[in-house]
């Protein structure tokens, strides 16, 4: 039987507060609480509860024919136990019916993956702990690199780490003429599985959905399982990989993207030879066709499907160089409060804000972006960091001399 | 005696440094017992009362007075060439252009017999308004005789001044704080600079803020300079300013206050940063101001991989300017060209001491600062980290700069000023 796999991603970001110069070397509290909060809060009643409350319907109906897999980031599992218990809780429910697989990735939603390997293994050891305290002792088996960022170096860490797959984009200049409906093996680590998005499929639903100019408009289940259908045979895995928030925030509840989740199962299951499943699922039972050689990073990411949201220009390049600079000394400081700001600073959408695209995906890099341009975004980010700097420096002090 | 004195803004509503000098100079006249009428486009009631102010917006214009009508018909020119108005459309472009290329004698009668309703600004009217504020000086001084010399102050104010020479007769004096090569630098607004020029020549005696703008005056735009003098600014308060406001940072800090434009020059504070940076990482530069280059400078910082230590504060207001001066260890003004530039003296009142480019006019009257050429990034670089590590320099910068200070007082341009209105009358009778 041929399947569907359905992966969300569920991230919010610690935004940073407006931090002026005047303010470093004073004040240590470096986040919106105030914005963070009513985002969480928005997200919440717009798309976390009401689709929950849709999953675990449909999980129940079909007594786990239906199945989601979900990753989410330690950000936003801080967060929610801030903001959002409620959300927590229906999350937790989910998780209990088994029929939901959670995935493993870096707790900060960090790019430490390109940058330090021994930052990268406790980020992931930290998510690891977070989940299991969160949801009952649950420990993924499936790894997805924030933004789904993947190369060979990167497959063969994340085997390291004793996963069974992970997850990337099935980018065109990757594949050539090879089909993203496989399961492929990482170039390095043959034992680590390799699961690739299609993102045809995928963005008809997360990105052109309620597109009105789009020439497919509406997308009906009818018309999406008619699709599927025209599928070779052969290819047997269908992953369709998205953001939680494509539901009632990207695509508004007025768009009909909730009745047409809920209808997608049973049109799935009359008129098709798919079924559901999670990621660990797949590479139980589906053999990998062949290596999938992948030198140089990709990603999710706007039309490239490389790095360039996040890291190329010279903001983005100063800070995060400047941020991992710092990883040396933070290591050694035992402070909860230096470790969790040292966390939440690594998070890509920092970089991201910085991104100077204007002219081709630069719209949606505004639309997630709560500065006004990517200079004020770098100012703001770099007064933050060189407080954060000076806290470090001074612990790194205060040890030296107690010893 | 008494000045007829048009200005373009003055205290509190100011957007420039024009409105202090203006202030400065009246409070200075004020000390000698001369009497000033000061005309301004728009009055907003709250100014302090030293000087007969008129509102030009309150002065309606009698249009069966034939000389104004041949003034209008010449302003009409320099509105009609000028592409000053920065924000206009294509669609409003095309209006303004048809309706200055026609003949505007239909539309005299409704200019010559409302009031107009100055805005003051420096917005897309700009020339508009300074030809109307022309047509009011000449009003105002056909309406009043009891003057006995007029005083304009920069190109805005230059067709008033000389509307109201032409209709009184009296002598005029165009005082100079910027002119279009400060602004623009090589690439001047040509309008602009007519207008300039003709103030200057339609003058009796001209006024210029430092020797360095006198220079610009005689070679760019022809005055002879015998009929040039230099009248430096001052300071309204030499005063010490004590500031309880406390660094929070255990570096030194540089710090560049001003418009983040071409003609202060930020990119050399950016590139000398980059090397005192080099031989000393504990130092941290900041850049605070706003303007048409902070993008590229912000991406310069970054480019150099300095932007840990350089950092940017947007533009600042109120107390932030005077927290900022007060936690500097150094004051850098590289300005490419500055007719004056009176923020160095204000950093010297913070006690903080300055490097300042050899184009400035404040170079000519404060002794203790280091003087470099503003393209000498090498030379900056050395003072600055001179500035920071020796410390003999910088105290005795300290203690004389602020002594320095006491010596500029308006009353004493104020002085100088009465000298040259006696000269010019002198000359005329």
């Amino acid at each position: 039987m041929r399947t569907i796999c359905f992966y969300f991603q569920v991230h919010q970001p610690y935004r940073l507060k407006p931090y002026r110069f005047f303010d470093i070397g004073e004040d240590h509290h470096y986040w919106d609480d105030f914005l963070n909060r009513s985002v969480m809060r928005r997200v919440a009643q717009k798309c976390y509860l009401p689709m929950n409350a849709l999953l675990l319907d449909l999980i129940n109906k079909y007594e786990g024919g239906f199945k989601v897999t979900f990753s989410l980031s330690g950000t936003f599992m801080d967060q929610m136990e801030s903001y959002a218990p409620d959300v927590l809780e229906s999350f937790q429910k989910l998780v209990a019916t088994g029929h939901v697989e959670l995935l493993n990735e870096t707790f900060g939603h960090s790019l430490a993956s390109l940058k330090s390997k021994s930052e990268f293994q406790t980020m992931v050891r930290n998510q690891q702990e977070k989940i299991k305290k969160l949801f009952n002792g649950y420990t993924p088996k499936v790894f997805r690199n924030t933004e789904l960022i993947y190369s060979d170096q990167i497959g063969a860490m994340i085997a390291e780490m004793g996963f069974e797959a992970t997850l990337t984009e099935g980018a065109k200049h990757i594949l050539g003429w090879k089909s993203p409906n496989y399961v492929y093996c990482n170039n390095i680590e043959p034992k680590l599985k390799v699961l690739l998005k299609n993102f045809q499929l995928s963005d008809d639903i997360a990105f052109r959905f309620g597109n009105k100019t789009w020439a497919d408009y509406p997308l009906t289940t009818e018309k999406f399982v008619r699709w599927i259908n025209n599928v070779p045979q052969a290819e047997e895995v269908i992953n369709l990989f998205m953001d939680y928030e494509t539901f009632g925030e990207h695509q508004w509840a007025e768009t009909g993207i909730f009745e047409f989740m809920r209808h997608l199962p049973e049109a799935v299951f009359k008129h098709t030879n798919y079924g559901f499943s999670t990621p660990s699922e797949i590479v139980g039972k589906v053999q990998p066709i062949g290596k999938i050689h992948v030198p140089i990073p990709i990603s999710w990411a706007d039309e490239e499907r490389d790095l360039t949201a996040w890291l190329g220009n010279d903001l983005q390049d100063e800070a995060f160089g400047k941020l991992y600079e710092l990883e040396k000394m933070v290591k050694k400081i035992d402070d909860p409060e230096i470790k969790r700001d040292w966390t939440y600073l690594q998070t890509s959408d920092h970089f991201y804000y910085m991104c100077t695209k204007f002219f081709s995906d630069g719209d949606i890099h505004t639309y997630f972006s709560p500065y006004d341009s990517p200079y004020d975004a770098f100012i703001n980010y770099m007064n933050v960091l060189s407080d954060f700097t000076l806290r470090v420096k001074q612990h790194i002090k205060k040890q030296e001399v107690d010893e | 005696m008494k000045v007829l004195m048009f200005g373009w803004e003055f205290p509190p509503h100011i957007s420039g440094g024009l409105g202090t000098a203006c202030y400065g100079l009246v409070k200075g006249m004020a000390h000698h017992n001369q009497e000033v009428i000061f005309v301004v486009p728009k009055l907003w009631g709250d100014e302090e009362p030293m000087a007969d102010f008129v509102n030009a917006s309150d002065i309606s214009i009698d249009y069966r007075e034939k000389r104004f009508k041949s003034i209008w018909k010449n302003l009409t020119y320099l509105e009609v060439s000028s592409f000053l108005v920065p924000y206009l459309g294509p669609e409003e472009y095309q209006k303004f252009t048809d309706y200055a290329i026609h003949d505007r004698t239909d539309v005299d009668e409704s200019i010559f017999s409302t009031k107009y309703e100055f805005s003051g600004k420096y917005g897309k009217n700009l020339m508009e308004e300074v030809s109307r504020y022309a047509l009011t000086g000449a009003q105002i001084a056909r309406d009043r005789s009891d003057f006995d010399i007029i005083h304009a102050h920069d190109w805005l104010s230059f067709p008033a001044g000389i509307a109201a020479k032409e209709i009184s007769g009296k002598p005029l004096i165009a005082h100079v704080h910027a002119t279009e090569f400060d602004r623009s630098g090589e690439r001047v607004n040509k309008p602009v600079y007519d207008i300039e020029r003709a103030g200057m020549h339609a003058a009796d005696h001209v006024c210029a803020v430092s020797q360095l703008t006198k220079n610009t005056i005689v070679k760019k735009y022809g005055v002879p300079a015998h009929k040039v003098s230099v009248l430096h600014n001052a300071v309204l308060d030499a005063s010490i300013i004590k500031s309880t406001y406390n660094k929070k940072v255990p570096e030194k800090i540089v710090t560049f206050l001003g418009r983040i434009t071409f003609q202060k020059g930020p990119e050399y504070f950016v590139e000398a940063a980059k090397k005192v940076l080099e031989r000393d990482p504990n130092v941290r530069f900041v850049m605070a101001g706003s303007g048409d280059l902070l993008n590229r400078m912000i991406d310069r910082v970054a480019e150099l991989r300095i932007a840990d230590r350089f950092h940017f504060t947007g533009f600042l207001k109120g107390d932030d300017v005077d927290h900022m001066y007060a936690i500097s260890d150094v004051y850098v003004m590289p300005s490419v060209s500055e007719p004056f530039g009176i923020s160095p003296l204000e950093a010297v009142r913070h006690n903080t001491p300055v490097i300042i480019s050899k184009q400035s006019g404040v170079a000519e009257v404060l002794d203790n600062a280091i003087k470099v050429d503003f393209w000498d990034i090498d030379a900056m670089a050395d003072a600055t980290f001179a500035l920071l590590h020796y410390e003999g320099i910088s105290k005795m910068f300290k203690e004389l700069g602020t002594e320095e200070l006491k010596k500029l007082k308006w009353e004493h341009v104020a002085a100088k000023l009465v000298t040259v209105y006696q000269n010019v009358l002198a000359n005329k009778s």
